[in-house]
């Protein structure tokens, strides 16, 4: 790969060692794939996970000296202080998650804490060359904004984030944006559960690639999509893709295919769904515990579930949980919609994911969720996965009505 | 019996052993960090031991955090594979690769499952391009 005078100092470690290493890596990637030369990019999110290997890099840039030049935000952890009142967190454990919020917020990163960033905290325009890791984020990002990015893993794009620049390679050449399978989508969809179901066996069937869906008619909405990203990024190496006359980059099949003829098809029907839908169950037993916001919700999904809980109570003996961003928990608070579900005895919680050690309590518990995401990762014994409403259902005993 | 292969550079440095040979891709997530013995019970090398070999495989599986996370896992009680020689890279396993501080390396210029057999002696000197290995009699 080409370097620039400045490249190459900063990989010689002329501006500190904390910058030099995160050219090391960025050189590493670009000659694995014989990128000509780096580009600049606008922002970054690195899908921070406060594991040991994520603090071993963030600290490494950090007590280098390395800043980050370009806007760079970070997923969720979890809230150390508010979990730390409610259980016994072990000490090992808390003690990286701890060690990795203080690195990132060292380097000058956007202490968002959410797998959201696209909506309100980091937000890409159209065409924009960024660098986001985070399972939805690197398709929405692609697909829904039209702007340029790779798969990235956390330490690439917090590097990225750092020097202000990626290799050029992959996502960022326009012709390797090309749809590689066409999926002609005839199940029924819903709503966010739906396309969470779908997303899931479009990552499954094809493992990887740019798939094009066709036959959807309804415009997909936000929510929508995001869990559709989500899904198919977890269950499969999914990037990018096409719904023609939805999403921004191509109109036609034909355009998103680049002019070739698709090389697979695959037809998606009610059956694929459900095959999905009862492949992700572990169990039929009452839920323990309902965790909800994975990816973190927003303000229009709490707002659901603020509404149907209202005038209801939360089963004493199952807890409720909504995870949701910073931002969108400060308009929660105000719109009401945080008093409504906590006076039904239900907790809505910010900077946190599904998967960290804070859920400990629940090691041993059935768990429902409408995240086929959440189910996959699960830090529980036994998972139910169904829709929002049936979870909320799920969590309400009738009788809390009258005997509050 | 030697021989002596070029391949390309991905993350530098030098590493030696006995070489492990997996058809199928690998996620060191699934490995026992404190043993280096494959966990994944339907994978190929499942109660094989990857901890000091020469690695050979096609390419890493998994989501990003849990594939980087279990070889600097690995590579913190000292049982990461002392170098690994693969078919296909992606961004995950580089920087899963860079952190644990593991040769890595790709583009051998024979086949690497038809050069290199499981038990063979093999040196990855990814900073020069170049793998040698080495084949006794049995």
């Amino acid at each position: 790969m080409h370097l620039t005078k400045e490249e190459e100092q900063t990989l010689n470690g002329e501006f500190g060692g904390g910058t030099q290493k995160a050219m090391e890596l960025l050189v590493a990637i670009g000659d694995a794939y014989d990128a000509e030369k780096m580009i600049p990019i606008s922002r970054a999110h690195a899908a921070s996970s406060g594991q040991e290997g994520d603090m071993y890099f963030v600290e490494l840039l950090a007590d280098g000296g390395a800043k980050c030049r370009v806007p760079t935000s970070t997923n969720p952890v979890y809230d150390i202080k508010y979990f730390h009142k409610l259980f016994d967190v072990p000490k090992d454990e808390a003690e990286v998650a701890r060690r990795v919020m203080e690195a990132y917020s060292k380097v000058g990163a956007i202490l968002s804490w959410s797998c959201v960033p696209y909506l309100s905290e980091n937000i890409p325009l159209y065409g924009e060359s960024v660098a986001f890791s985070e399972s939805s984020a690197t398709p929405y990002v692609n697909s829904v904004i039209g702007a340029y990015t790779n798969r990235e893993a956390a330490q690439s794009a917090l590097a990225a984030g750092i020097i202000g620049k990626t290799p050029k390679y992959g996502l960022h050449i326009k012709e390797n944006r090309k749809g590689t399978t066409l999926f002609d989508v005839k199940a029924t969809l819903r709503d966010e559960f739906d396309y969470t179901l779908l997303g899931y066996y479009v990552g499954k069937a094809i493992g990887y690639g740019i798939p094009v869906l066709t036959g959807i008619t309804r415009p997909p909405n936000t929510e929508e999509l995001i869990n559709f990203c989500a899904m198919s990024n977890t269950s499969g190496a999914i990037s990018m893709f096409y719904i023609p006359g939805h999403t921004v980059e191509a109109s036609t099949v034909k355009e998103a295919f680049q002019g070739d003829i698709p090389k697979q098809k695959i037809t998606v029907t009610d059956r694929e769904l459900k095959g999905v839908y009862e492949e992700l169950q572990t169990t039929s037993k009452k839920a323990d515990f309902i965790q909800l916001g994975c990816p973190h919700y927003t303000l229009k999904q709490i707002g659901k579930v603020a509404e149907l809980l209202n005038g209801k109570k939360i089963h004493r003996d199952s807890s409720f949980w909504v995870c949701t961003s910073a931002t969108t928990k400060l308009l929660a608070d105000r719109v009401g919609y945080t008093n409504t579900i906590e006076k039904a005895g239900g907790r809505v919680v910010v900077d946190t994911c599904i998967d960290e050690p804070c859920w400990i309590a629940y090691k041993q518990k059935v768990g429902m969720t409408d995240s086929p995401k959440g189910a996959y990762y699960r830090r529980y014994r036994e998972v139910r996965l169904e829709r929002l409403q049936d979870c909320v259902k799920a969590a309400v005993n009738e009788e809390g009505k009258r005997k509050p | 019996m030697k021989t002596a292969l070029k391949c390309h550079k991905i993350i530098g440095g030098y590493g030696e052993g006995e070489a492990l040979v997996s058809h199928e891709p690998i996620c060191f997530y699934l490995t026992d960090p404190k043993t280096g013995i494959v966990r994944e019970k339907t994978h190929e090398l499942a109660g094989k031991n990857i901890s000091n070999k020469v690695l050979v495989f096609p390419s890493g599986k998994a989501s990003s955090v849990v594939q980087i996370d279990g070889l600097f896992k690995l590579a913190s009680h000292n049982l990461a594979p002392k170098a690994m020689i693969v078919k296909d890279v992606e961004t995950v396993l580089i920087v899963s690769a860079f952190i644990a501080k593991v040769p890595l390396v790709d583009r051998l210029e024979k086949d690497p499952f038809k050069a290199i057999k499981t038990g063979d002696l093999v040196r990855v000197d990814a900073n020069k391009g170049t793998v040698v290995v080495e084949r006794h009699k049995s």
